[in-house]
């Protein structure tokens, strides 16, 4: 974080053509961050992201899985997953994002953006 | 003879048909093959291997019914990978059975992912079974992806709401639940408003004394919540059912047998015929458990369940397919 506000500063104040280069190195470094489904629990059950991270969960149990928001607009609502099966999606506003598997719904986790 | 003696429970200190240490008992066997039957209000438990050497007349009775649960059509992974062939093994042993079912319950997850194949293959394959009539309902595994959409037409014809239903058959009456729709975060299973509703009013005029048999996926007692292994809102279903003078719940989802009897309530969970998972709290998680390939017949079954009008409860046996 603190590099990308050092960024933001150079390219505010315009110095050099600091600013260009910052947005190319950004799209390079998207944020990506990833959630392991594993013996029904997902790990880490909590995770704290910036603004614009792209989370990744990857089911590694012998028994299919979802992830579901638990709001009711669904914000985010992957197909079901089998087995080393992906579902992603971008987080591109600060909140607190409960989910849960809509299968088995004691397995419950949260990510939270900032 | 003596182990003829020890083997029956004889003792009834409360006088509602159940003993204490007997139904203990019962509970140790489950799961290696018992067979526990209510007889003139007395609970009495043999091993599956003294079956043959009970008169006819106990084993057979006026209604004989099967239960199978949990086919995961579609399941390849090595806790099981040939699940067609242990559902045609639980086939073979059905259509081996001295009185022949006069019809069959699934109580769900015919298919692990909904894959209109996976159904299809299970329809192919207890097109083999001797009992020709079939009456599901569905496990979560039958309704992802479309809520139970696809579930509905295939198996649902006739049914109310969410896919449940009632039929009689020889003076029994059967209800069919669903509890795998409309799950919420941190919850267990759910039968929900408008099902309860229905159900009251399914029940309301039958007579006290006429046999009830209730049939959902996930158990509808508390087994194991620390794991899902319950049901919400239950309680409410059972107390409409409280003023019966027997009522039988079946269920499956949990891979393994399980009974329990509550006043005029007996609850049991059946075996698989796909996999088995861990008895509840003894292992990381409900995930398919790995046995050597030779054991694995010995942990998947079929229930096998009889009535016999004017006796109080219905005999329940489970079979291993070994």
């Amino acid at each position: 974080m603190a590099g990308l506000a050092a960024a933001l500063v150079l390219g505010t104040l315009g110095l050099g053509t600091g600013q260009k280069s910052y947005i190319a190195s950004a799209q390079e470094k998207m944020p990506m961050m990833e959630v392991k489904i594993d013996n029904f629990t997902f790990g880490p059950a909590a995770l704290t992201v910036p603004v614009g991270t792209t989370v990744t969960w990857i089911n590694k149990d012998d028994i299919p899985h979802t992830v579901v928001s638990t709001d009711d607009s669904k914000t985010f609502k992957s197909k079901v997953l089998d087995t080393d099966e992906k579902f992603s999606f971008t987080f591109s506003k600060a909140g607190t994002y409960p989910y849960f598997c809509s299968i088995h719904p004691k397995m419950t986790g949260k990510v939270i953006v900032q | 003879m003596a182990g003829k003696v020890k083997d029956e429970i004889l003792h009834d200190h409360n006088h509602d048909g159940i003993d204490r240490r007997g139904f203990l008992k019962c509970m140790a066997w489950a799961g290696t093959g018992a067979f526990c039957v209510m007889q003139g209000g007395v609970l009495k438990s043999y091993s599956l291997s003294r079956i043959p050497e009970l008169n006819a007349k106990e084993a057979m009775g006026e209604l004989s019914f099967v239960q199978i649960s949990d086919s995961h059509m579609g399941f390849n992974k090595p806790a099981n990978p040939d699940v067609a062939g242990t559902l045609k093994a639980a086939v073979d042993k059905i259509n081996g059975l001295s009185a022949t079912p006069e019809f069959m319950l699934h109580t769900g997850d015919i298919s692990h992912l909904s894959k209109p194949e996976e159904f299809d293959t299970v329809d192919q394959i207890l097109k083999n079974a001797k009992p020709k009539d079939v009456f599901y309902v569905p496990g979560e595994h039958d309704v992802l992806n479309d809520d139970g959409k696809q579930f509905l037409e295939r198996y649902g014809k006739g049914s109310k709401g969410g896919g449940w239903y009632s039929f009689d058959k020889k003076g029994v009456h059967f209800v069919g639940l669903v509890n795998v729709m409309n799950l919420k975060a941190g919850g267990l299973g759910t039968l929900g408003h408008e099902q309860l509703e229905w159900l009251e009013d399914d029940v309301k005029h039958l007579k006290h004394s006429t046999p009830i048999v209730v049939f959902a996926h996930i158990p509808l007692w508390s087994v194991y919540p620390e794991w899902g292994w319950g049901t919400e809102d239950s309680a409410q279903a059972l107390a409409y059912l409280k003023k019966f003078g027997s009522v039988t719940v079946l269920n499956g989802h949990i891979h393994q047998t399980m009974q329990k009897v509550e006043g005029n309530v007996t609850f049991h969970t059946a075996a698989s015929t796909a996999f088995p998972q861990p008895a509840p709290g003894k292992a990381d998680s409900p995930g398919p458990m790995k046995v050597p390939a030779e054991q694995l017949k010995s942990v998947l079954g079929i229930t096998d369940v009889n009535y016999v009008q004017g006796q109080h409860a219905l005999a329940v046996v489970d079979s291993t397919l070994a």
